[in-house]
């Protein structure tokens, strides 16, 4: 199978899976006992990794607490700052176009008597920075503006948000879940004050994620228990998968230079290969300021789950933004909900139903690209000869 | 390999499409859907004078579902007499199909509305009032 949707997760890289196995089978102890050998080892195996991924980042190995899952560190970082006693504003700005643990849990913090404000993008993706700007207030509590799109694949200037925020003073939060182990991420270059990563985006596993926490940002904890993580986050944590997660930051610190080219090299290919191929092929996102090995688009006349679903049959794996596919196991069509990103860039929704995504990882191969370009002239005339659209041209 | 959503005969349906085209001389036509919705279904029958289906012909923009919906709707179509077609119910779709997943009963449901428009253009075609078709439709829902 080729495997186009590393936005959703990657393959574990094999040293981080055998790093983590001795945490199975022999370092087993709870890292919270630091009285035998084998919480010890657990507990200082954890805190190695701590380094690891403040390193990753650029920050302290105290500004790193550990979660499950990028949505865990989304869920702390937004409501841990304004759950805080410190905290006193009740404005929240986001973008239109933020992942759903963001959008959500801003969503149902209205009802809570908070204010949101949803920055508008560009038919790229892209929030204005002088919107921004605008969009601030006396009561401004939090920005949380992503890094990366993981739909669309667009990188916001998020280093310039973050200096307007820092310049207001108001905590700036960035979801950098789709960039980690892509772009850059520098806490101190991008000013943000959080931000969420996750491992399995990187060749870690799951089960991990982590959110910097800049000193002296105050933060309460949202689950309740035996104050680890510094009581940001109670819970046994899962040792395993943060030795994982560390290997892979280091894993990708120092390799990213060399495959994020390459991937930059096949996403152009792929690219240009599919935007020759059909008129009525419509790219979605940034061109240039987009994740490496990213390339998204709709396609008139065809729906996505159909396509998604042939391209699978052909082993070729990857991601639709379609209504229809959106929640396929939901107990009613109302949860087949059109993307909210697509219709924020200005695709019609009308036809958005054709979006379909491909994110390559590191161990993608020009040959992937060849078989994926081999593969859509036919499969997208064969969905074309069904479409009763498609006659109407 | 792992089995994905569907069953095995909507993945037949998807892959292996029965009775997908046009019909030049169709003398019923049906289209119901949205493309905001992510489905459009057209439906072509060639009804002879004894009232039977002799040819039918689908068009579908949508998933999965809706393709082998409209698949397998032609297959039951067939050969069939007209008020034998307004007796065919969504749920005969969905269980010739061996079950949908609940988010995509309303595919069905659409094949179901395509045929009943279909027949009410064949009706209409006809110089006789579409309106037949509901009329009929309530006296056999009714049995």
């Amino acid at each position: 199978m080729i495997y186009l949707d590393n936005v959703a997760g990657t393959k574990p890289d094999a040293k981080v899976v055998e790093k983590m196995m001795p945490y199975f089978t022999e370092h087993y102890g709870n890292p919270s006992a630091h009285f035998y050998p084998i919480g010890r080892e657990a507990f200082e195996a954890m805190e190695r990794a701590r380094g690891q991924v403040a390193a990753f980042v650029g920050a302290k190995a105290e500004e790193i607490v550990f979660t499950s899952c990028g949505t865990e560190s989304n869920n702390l970082a937004i409501k841990g700052l304004l759950k805080n006693p410190m905290n006193k504003g009740k404005h929240i700005i986001i973008s239109e176009i933020e992942h759903f643990s963001v959008d959500s849990v801003t969503a149902k913090l209205r009802n809570d008597g908070y204010e949101i404000t949803k920055l508008k993008v560009d038919d790229n993706g892209l929030v204005n920075p002088d919107d921004l700007k605008n969009a601030i207030k006396k009561d401004t509590a939090l920005v949380s503006i992503q890094h990366t799109n993981p739909e669309i694949g667009t990188i916001q200037y998020t280093d310039k948000l973050g200096a307007i925020c820092r310049e207001s003073g108001v905590t700036f939060h960035v979801d950098a879940v789709a960039a980690a182990g892509y772009s850059e991420l520098n806490v101190k270059d991008l000013n943000c004050d959080l931000m969420s990563i996750a491992s399995q985006n990187f060749y870690g596993s799951k089960g991990a994620g982590a959110l910097y926490i800049r000193e002296g940002v105050k933060l309460s904890g949202i689950m309740d228990g035996g104050h680890q993580e510094r009581g940001y986050r109670s819970g046994t944590e899962n040792v395993p998968a943060i030795v994982g997660m560390g290997e892979a930051a280091e894993i990708a610190m120092n390799d990213m230079k060399v495959y994020v080219p390459e991937m930059v090299r096949l996403q152009k290919k792929l690219w240009d290969g599919l935007g020759g191929m059909f008129d009525f092929l419509h790219f979605t996102g940034d061109k240039d300021r987009r994740r490496p090995g990213h390339v998204s688009f709709w396609i008139e006349y065809i729906e996505g789950e159909s396509l998604l679903m042939w391209l699978s049959l052909k082993g070729i794996a990857c991601a639709s933004g379609s209504a229809c596919s959106s929640n396929i196991l939901a107990d009613d069509e109302e949860d087949l909900a059109a993307s909210y990103v697509l219709t924020a860039v200005g695709v019609p929704s009308d036809i958005c139903a054709g979006s379909l995504g491909m994110s390559m990882s590191k161990y993608n191969t020009e040959g992937d690209i060849d078989k994926v370009l081999e593969v859509m002239p036919e499969t997208v005339k064969r969905l074309c000869e069904m479409s009763p659209m498609y006659n109407r041209k | 390999m792992a089995k994905g959503p569907y069953s095995d005969k909507v993945m037949d349906h998807f892959m292996n499409p029965r009775n997908m085209g046009e019909i030049a001389d169709a003398n019923g036509i049906g289209e119901v859907g949205n493309p905001a919705c992510g489905d459009v279904m057209k439906i072509f029958l060639k009804i002879n004078d004894d009232q039977v289906v002799e040819d039918v012909k689908f068009k579908t923009f949508g998933c999965g579902a809706a393709i082998a919906s409209s698949s397998m709707a032609t297959e039951l179509m067939i050969g069939k007499k007209v008020e034998e077609l307004l007796a065919l119910t969504n749920q005969a779709i969905v269980e010739a199909l061996d079950g949908l997943p609940p988010a995509k009963i309303h595919c069905s449901v659409m094949a179901e509305e395509a045929i009943e428009d279909a027949l009410k253009n064949y009706f209409k075609e006809k110089g006789q009032d579409p309106a037949i078709v509901d009329e009929m439709k309530a006296k056999i829902r009714k049995n």
